[in-house]
């Protein structure tokens, strides 16, 4: 080795593809990745031992992991629900249709509300209040009233759904024109805006940040919302599912229906943020030069 | 060129409006109020429709009408199990709500100082959080031997999952300069703990709180819905909705629905008071 | 760029007295002030922080109102007491202290914005001629990426840009290096040189540092503290164009020290009242 020209050798940095690479080796370097496997078998570890190893009082009564996982993979499932069986993913597609309707709804009544009431002192003074007085009331409470007022099964689970998200979404959207800076306000006005000018290209973008968040968040809400709607009162759904197998004791498939809902939830909040990632390209770069 | 002594006091000619005067002018808060009662108007026309036009409007018409809710409420106000109903469902709110605070809080800031422990413990905490709190309900009537415990235990979820994130947020969010300053001043850990994150991380704990606060109430609800409420005679506020819904008193619905807002804004309050006390450094902004 | 002889944007700032009124307490920010400007001038303001002079820039391009006094442009009245507010408008052009490009745009967007909206040129034309004034700063490759992206020193200088594309009477700056260090400012003040060279437009430019002040103005207006009003006018005879070495020639030496103890005054002033700055 030349050990008079001290040169490094500098490769170029990795783009894209083969920089995600270079992080997870890197990553597999340090202790993080085997502590996490660690804390995951820790977990299911003494998730088995206190219901299925050493059958401790109460505990028993619980499905352990083995019999979840024996059961969800078997084709021919003792208590009807498997990753086999068809049911299982109608009850999966009911409750996304129910969330998807709600959310939709929620998010094109939420967002321009919120952006108007932001936009116009008037408006906001005038629904501010009304949005506040109604918010108090957990979503829950609303239950027998939407089964009196809307016919049907389906419409008053929607329509818990939605009000939640309608919540979350109008309240994080204003919230959002409020964190807008007043200069960038200003420098609209003195660069000549009108005021479909200052909606459009101020409002809007500035408070894309708050209101992901906020659809973030109110994802997470409408599934709560929907699980506790279908177990009160619903025919299909992940909710119902788990309720039905509590009523009929086969606990096993409550358990597999929890997992699920976990999962599912997980997975639509990651959409979102990924859709919000698109739509603030601006935002992910900036944050990414922060090294965050 | 006016003389460049100015005491302050000729510059700032005081001129303070009462609170009740500033209250008294506030335009926005008298919007307020005409939305307010407006809404009310139009719900008790919309409930009437039918009494009065004939024509009954869709959904709206369905609820009965301020003022039957109104009398019912006058009729409960003297009723003791209603108020039994507002002590037990706030009982079972706080039950959660501090076993939340006391097992998430030092869980979270474990997680936020301790590398390792996050490591270790943080993923199956992730994989459990997108379970709705809700989910766990039968799981936890059948684990847990009374329907008392079975209640908290659900609430304890909700509102411990909301608190772990925010502590946890708030104290990563921690500027190092205020820790690499309190080390140059001699702090050892302890005092770091103590003196600096603690109190660092306070206004996130009182965020999760009342965010918990709002989910703690709809768990209880869900719960005593669910579960039948486990007393007589008023088993909870939520017992008391869906038992006025079964027995065909409409309008105690809503009393009850009322009830609850009102019993969550208060809990609510009372947090935010919580942290206005123990935030004295906060009360300028 | 047109206006080689700018024969608009002078002020004339008469009588000005602002008093604002946070918490129903009164506080009176600026107290009495005149200043003429002549179309063409570099005029910088020079007080200690939160002493009223931000009021001043702001009287001037209509984002508050004044309590007393009148304030020209051209002749025209901009306010007065029957008009207490001015609108805005890009015949003034703003660049703010804290940069207040939009973060959800480009650089050639932003600088395009300005003659979009107000309908003088086509999205082509107004995109071209954003690149070329931007290449012309020297910031050209940079044109496509957003603010977050590009360092402090790109981001003022195309905030500049977006304020001389739409040909302004006036140039209103407020402190706009305060947060950047000294290398970055020194090129900063000769990109502003060299800008002020080429258009000739009139600059009411705010700053806390008198060095900076002197190197790149006209007239250097010296303001006390709360409530503000003119402690001190100096004329700058240096000629133009100036570079960095006139930083260390005589006639600016003299100048400082002329100044020096005005603006001390003021500054000690400032500290003992220990008043939390208006931001």
């Amino acid at each position: 080795m030349n050990q008079k020209n001290s040169t490094v050798n500098i490769q170029e940095a990795p783009t894209g593809l083969a920089l995600k690479i270079y992080y997870w080796r890197k990553s597999l370097k340090t202790l993080t990745p085997y502590l996490m496997l660690i804390g995951v078998a820790l977990w299911l570890g003494t998730y088995y031992l206190l219901v299925e190893g050493w059958e401790l009082p109460r505990f028993n009564k619980l499905p352990g992991p083995v019999e979840v996982i024996t059961e969800w993979t078997n084709p021919d499932p003792d208590w009807g629900i498997s990753m086999f069986s068809p049911i299982y993913y109608e009850h999966i597609i009911i409750s996304c249709r129910r969330i998807l309707i709600a959310f939709t709804i929620a998010t094109c009544l939420g967002v321009p509300l919120g952006l108007f009431m932001g936009w116009s002192k008037t408006f906001r003074d005038y629904t501010f209040p009304i949005l506040e007085v109604l918010r108090p009331i957990p979503i829950l409470a609303w239950v027998p009233l939407a089964i009196l007022m809307f016919s049907g099964f389906e419409t008053p689970v929607i329509y818990l759904a939605t009000l939640a998200s309608l919540f979350v979404t109008t309240l994080n959207t204003l919230l959002g024109v409020d964190s807008i800076d007043e200069e960038y306000f200003r420098a609209a006005k003195c660069l000549g805006s009108k005021p479909h000018h200052v909606f459009w290209h101020i409002v809007v973008p500035g408070s894309l940040p708050f209101i992901f968040t906020g659809l973030q968040i109110s994802i997470g809400v409408a599934w709560f919302s929907l699980v506790a709607a279908e177990m009160v009162s619903g025919e299909f759904g992940l909710g119902y599912m788990i309720m039905d197998s509590y009523m009929n004791i086969t606990y096993v498939t409550m358990v597999i229906g929890m997992l699920t809902l976990g999962f599912v939830g997980w997975v639509s909040s990651a959409l979102v943020r990924l859709a919000g990632d698109r739509m603030m390209q601006w935002r992910v770069r900036a944050l990414a030069l922060e090294g965050r | 060129m006016t003389d460049a002594v100015q005491s302050k006091s000729i510059s700032s000619v005081s001129k303070k409006k009462s609170k009740l005067e500033k209250m008294l002018t506030n335009k926005s808060l008298w919007r307020g109020v005409v939305a307010l009662i407006g809404a009310v108007i139009f719900w008790e026309v919309c409930s009437q429709s039918k009494v009065w036009f004939g024509v009954e409007i869709p959904w709206i018409g369905k609820v009965p009408p301020p003022t039957e809710v109104i009398a019912a409420w006058q009729k409960i106000f003297y009723y003791t199990g209603y108020w039994e109903s507002w002590y037990l469902s706030t009982g079972r709110v706080f039950a959660g709500f501090i076993i939340a605070m006391i097992i998430g809080i030092p869980f979270g800031l474990l997680l936020a100082v301790n590398r390792y422990f996050r490591d270790v413990f943080f993923p199956p905490f992730e994989i459990l959080r997108p379970i709705p709190p809700l989910a766990w309900v039968p799981a936890s009537i059948i684990f847990w031997p009374t329907t008392e415990m079975s209640i908290a235990f659900v609430t304890f979820l909700g509102a411990f999952f909301t608190i772990v994130i925010n502590v946890l947020g708030g104290a990563r969010n921690i500027d190092v300069q205020y820790l690499r300053a309190a080390q140059s001043m001699g702090a050892n850990q302890w005092d770091l703990f103590w003196k600096v994150i603690l109190p660092g991380t306070l206004p996130s704990i009182w965020t999760g709180a009342a965010v918990g606060m709002g989910i703690t109430w709809e768990v209880v609800l869900a719960s005593e819905m669910i579960s039948g409420g486990g007393q007589q005679g008023g088993g909870g506020l939520g017992f008391f909705i869906w038992s006025s819904y079964m027995g065909g008193t409409v309008a105690q619905v809503i009393v009850g629905m009322i009830s609850i807002g009102i019993a969550g804004y208060l809990s609510s309050s009372f947090i935010r008071y919580l942290g206005v006390i123990t935030m004295p450094w906060r009360r300028l902004f | 760029m047109a206006n080689q002889n700018n024969s608009r944007g002078a002020i004339s700032i008469r009588n000005v007295t602002k008093i604002y009124d946070p918490d129903g307490v009164n506080v009176m920010a600026v107290d009495d002030c005149s200043l003429e400007i002549s179309a063409g001038e570099v005029c910088m303001i020079v007080g200690p922080s939160g002493c009223g002079k931000t009021t001043l820039l702001n009287a001037i391009a209509g984002f508050h109102s004044i309590t007393e006094g009148e304030i020209y442009l051209d002749g025209q009245l901009l306010c007065g007491p029957s008009k207490p507010k001015a609108e805005q408008g890009a015949d003034r052009m703003v660049v703010f202290q804290h940069g207040a490009l939009f973060p959800w745009k480009t650089l050639g967007e932003n600088v395009a914005y300005g003659p979009i909206v107000q309908g003088v040129m086509s999205k082509a034309e107004a995109h071209e001629k954003a690149e070329h004034m931007l290449a012309e700063a020297g910031i050209g490759d940079v044109a496509h990426k957003y603010p977050g992206e590009v360092s402090s020193g790109m981001a003022r200088r195309s905030e500049i840009v977006r304020a001389l594309i739409n040909d302004p009477k006036v140039l209103l700056l407020d402190e706009p290096y305060r947060a950047m260090d000294a290398l970055t400012k020194s090129i900063m003040h000769e990109s502003l040189l060299e800008v002020y060279d080429k258009t000739k437009v009139t600059i009411f430019f705010i700053t806390h540092d008198l060095e900076e002040a002197i190197f790149l103005g006209d007239k250097v207006v010296v303001m006390t503290t709360r409530p503000a009003t003119l402690k001190k006018t100096v004329d700058v005879k240096i000629p133009r164009p100036r570079d960095y070495q006139t930083l260390t020639t005589e006639e600016f030496r003299v100048l400082v020290e002329e100044t020096k103890e005005a603006v001390h005054e003021e500054a000690k002033k400032a500290f003992d009242a220990g008043e939390r700055e208006l931001a």
